[in-house]
């Protein structure tokens, strides 16, 4: 409690709250903005494919953070929303059928399938949250682990729509007959499609970052917190638990939604099995590993555990794949992914975030005078409270010391 | 009606192993408040050395079952020991993920060993041999699969009815400052509780294995049916777990038999998500299960 009374105090003391604030950081942001310039001038196709499907999964893990994070309610649920928002970028997307066989798809253009993935994902939230909001803790988690399994099932039955068991292909964006998936010319200058889909990708990501940001700086932001920390204390400041609940389901929802429909536009074949519990996992742990209730976590998260794995495949001297046994750089990542989990609970359970900010601490600590932060605003993690979840908010946001 | 006794019947023998499986989950969260998403890992570990101990180690059964029941104990007994004891006070979805972790190092390293395809299950008793009761057949493994439960069943029974402790593994999981305070040892009524949800994976895993005739390492999954078992019994409750295993298990194999008949509008597949589709309705209107402590958090 005392560190949330510290945070207000430093709070007030700093004026309201700001997304882009100080002086440093514009310089990250700055920085930031030049890395992807470089990047998108330099990258070859491959790190494109590594890089976009990353960005995609940072989209879904965010989602699953303003749920899982911010609000704390588990779910292993996302990727029935995704497939939600998939399913209906395909039907409003999708080239329309030539024989009777083929699913079902308007061929409309991305700009109508993109918002409405997300708008009917977050309308599937609507219709589910007030049933398996109800319960809490293992107990959300288990229903919305029968979600994915209830949601494979109905995907797998559904062949008009979904293409059954053998899948179907989805759209692709773009813009009349410039499809992304291949090199086009925008006013003289030529994009492949690596760089096509990153520009789109990096757009819907940090448009979603924004929002998301502004939305957690917001009363209902605040309203999530309080539910996630303690849901009769947030009932008793007048936090009305239900609505802040659904607001963080159907908004989570609604992100996924878009993340999924991006992923498999971006991987353009899916089958429903795609949509599995498996997956779903791997969100939950890159903001595991990334840092609970943190945008930056949730980036920094889905590089890891989706960025990593086709990175160790690349480098990695290991054979792809084998099933008589044997360490095969599969196996290499399923093994780091399951230990990066494991660790990053017992030892940093803020993720990487909570990484960064302790050097940002100790940087400090050591060097006083750098940076201007003043030692009364420092927090000293070692002695924060025993749930580290509300750590985010206690620490200084960043080093900005006015 | 010899089809469908015959399904009551395949129902029931599939309920045993739920109840098995799901027999381990109460257990620790009896204890511990903690569900262990890597119980089915548990489950595949065991199986997966007990058949290694008999086609490759060339070991009699009693001997690879007891190899398999020490390997999965240890486990349980480290991972509680040195893992999940740091995460004690944390926040569920912290705990929730780290069983995750380890179901995931599990799965990866029975590949390791023995590779992704499937391997003989070992079983003890002839699988093809059984008797023919008007029109029904039941199975030598099938008879096996019904008395081994009873018989854990009613062990398990004894010990958290009459023993030293299994009362103190009652009373902690009744008020865990309460215990302390009468002197139980709660450390050690973790690591008990996890070493014999250890020990039943092995048994679950081996009847399970039996059951399919083969193991590969997709196998853990099949855990996550007793989910709804466990629900439905009461996620507290010993008896709750043998009941919501049998039910779900009757039922599941009642839909396989006749969903092609009566309800083939229903697509395929509805067999594998009835158990979740009752296992949600029970959560809706009864929480904390038939047999459960009622004191499960709602709003």
């Amino acid at each position: 409690m005392s560190v949330t009374v510290t945070d207000q105090k430093t709070r007030a003391s700093s004026g309201p709250p700001r997304l882009l604030g100080s002086r440093s950081r514009w310089l990250v942001i700055g920085t930031g903005i030049l890395l992807v310039i470089l990047f998108f001038s330099f990258a070859t196709e491959d790190w494109f494919s590594i890089v976009n499907y990353v960005l995609i999964a940072a989209i879904a893990t965010l989602s699953l953070n303003v749920l899982s994070g911010y609000a704390g309610q588990v779910s292993l649920g996302i990727t029935f929303f995704m497939a939600i928002g998939a399913y209906t970028a395909a039907l409003l997307g999708g080239t329309p059928p030539t024989t009777s066989l083929d699913p079902q798809g308007f061929g409309w253009s991305f700009l109508i399938w993109l918002p409405a993935a997300g708008i009917v994902a977050a309308l599937a939230g609507a219709l589910i949250g007030p049933v398996a909001l109800r319960l809490r803790g293992f107990y959300l988690a288990i229903v919305t682990l029968a979600l994915v399994f209830i949601g494979q099932y109905i995907f797998m039955n559904i062949v008009p729509l979904t293409g059954g068991p053998q899948g179907r292909s989805f759209p692709t964006p773009g813009f009349g007959d410039l499809a992304f998936n291949q090199q086009n010319d925008y006013f003289g200058i030529a994009l492949t499609a690596g760089q096509q889909y990153f520009l789109l990708i990096l757009l819907v990501l940090v448009l979603s970052a924004l929002f998301v940001t502004n939305v957690m700086r917001s009363r209902a932001g605040r309203a999530f917190r309080a539910v996630r920390d303690h849901e009769v204390g947030a009932s008793i400041m007048g936090v009305n638990l239900f609505e802040a609940k659904m607001g963080a389901f159907i908004l989570s929802s609604f992100l996924a939604g878009i993340a999924g429909a991006l992923l498999a536009s971006y991987t353009s074949y899916v089958t429903p099995d795609y949509w599995s519990l498996t997956l779903a996992i791997q969100f939950v742990a890159a903001i595991i590993v990334g840092g609970i209730a943190s945008v930056w976590g949730s980036i920094l998260g889905a590089a890891f555990v989706f960025g990593l794995p086709q990175v160790i495949d690349y480098f990695s001297l290991l054979p792809t794949g084998s099933n008589s046994g044997g360490l095969t750089s599969g196996n290499l990542n399923a093994l780091i992914y399951g230990a990066l989990i494991i660790v990053f609970l017992l030892f940093e359970p803020e993720g990487v975030i909570g990484l960064i900010r302790r050097v940002q601490l100790w940087m400090r600590k050591t060097n006083p005078n750098a940076e201007g932060g003043e030692p009364a605003e420092i927090i000293d993690l070692s002695s924060a409270p025993a749930s580290r979840l509300d750590v985010e908010d206690a620490a200084p946001v960043n080093g900005d010391g006015e | 009606m010899a089809y469908f006794m015959q399904l009551l019947f395949a129902g029931i023998v599939q309920g045993c192993i739920y109840a098995l499986i799901g027999l381990g989950f109460s257990i620790i969260f009896k204890a511990s408040e903690v569900i262990n998403f890597a119980q089915g890992e548990l489950l595949l570990v065991g199986a997966y050395v007990v058949s290694a101990g008999v086609f490759e180690w060339h070991l009699p059964f009693l001997l690879a079952l007891l190899a398999g029941l020490l390997v999965t104990v240890l486990i349980g007994l480290l991972f509680e020991r040195f893992i999940l004891r740091r995460m004690i006070g944390r926040p569920v979805f912290s705990i929730l993920m780290i069983t995750i972790g380890l179901d995931i190092i599990l799965r990866t390293a029975v590949i390791i060993i023995w590779g992704s395809k499937p391997i003989p299950a070992a079983s003890p008793f002839n699988t093809i041999s059984g008797i023919n009761y008007g029109g029904v057949h039941i199975g030598a493994n099938d008879l096996w699969t019904i008395a081994v439960t009873i018989v854990l069943c009613a062990a398990l029974f004894y010990f958290f009815r009459y023993t030293r402790y299994g009362l103190a593994m009652r009373a902690t999981a009744l008020d865990q400052e309460a215990a302390l305070a009468v002197g139980i040892n709660i450390r050690t009524i973790y690591a008990l509780a996890w070493g014999i949800a250890a020990a039943i994976a092995t048994v679950g895993g081996v009847f399970l294995a039996i059951d399919s005739f083969a193991i590969d390492p997709t196998f853990g999954g099949a855990a996550l049916v007793a989910f709804p078992a466990i629900i439905l019994g009461g996620i507290d409750s010993i008896s709750g777990a043998v009941v919501g295993g049998i039910v779900i298990g009757v039922i599941q194999l009642l839909t396989v038999g006749y969903e092609s008949h009566v309800a083939s509008f229903l697509g395929a597949g509805i067999h594998e998500i009835t158990p979740y589709i009752i296992m949600i309705f029970i959560l809706l209107i009864r929480p904390y299960g038939l047999f459960g402590t009622r004191k499960v958090e709602r709003i």
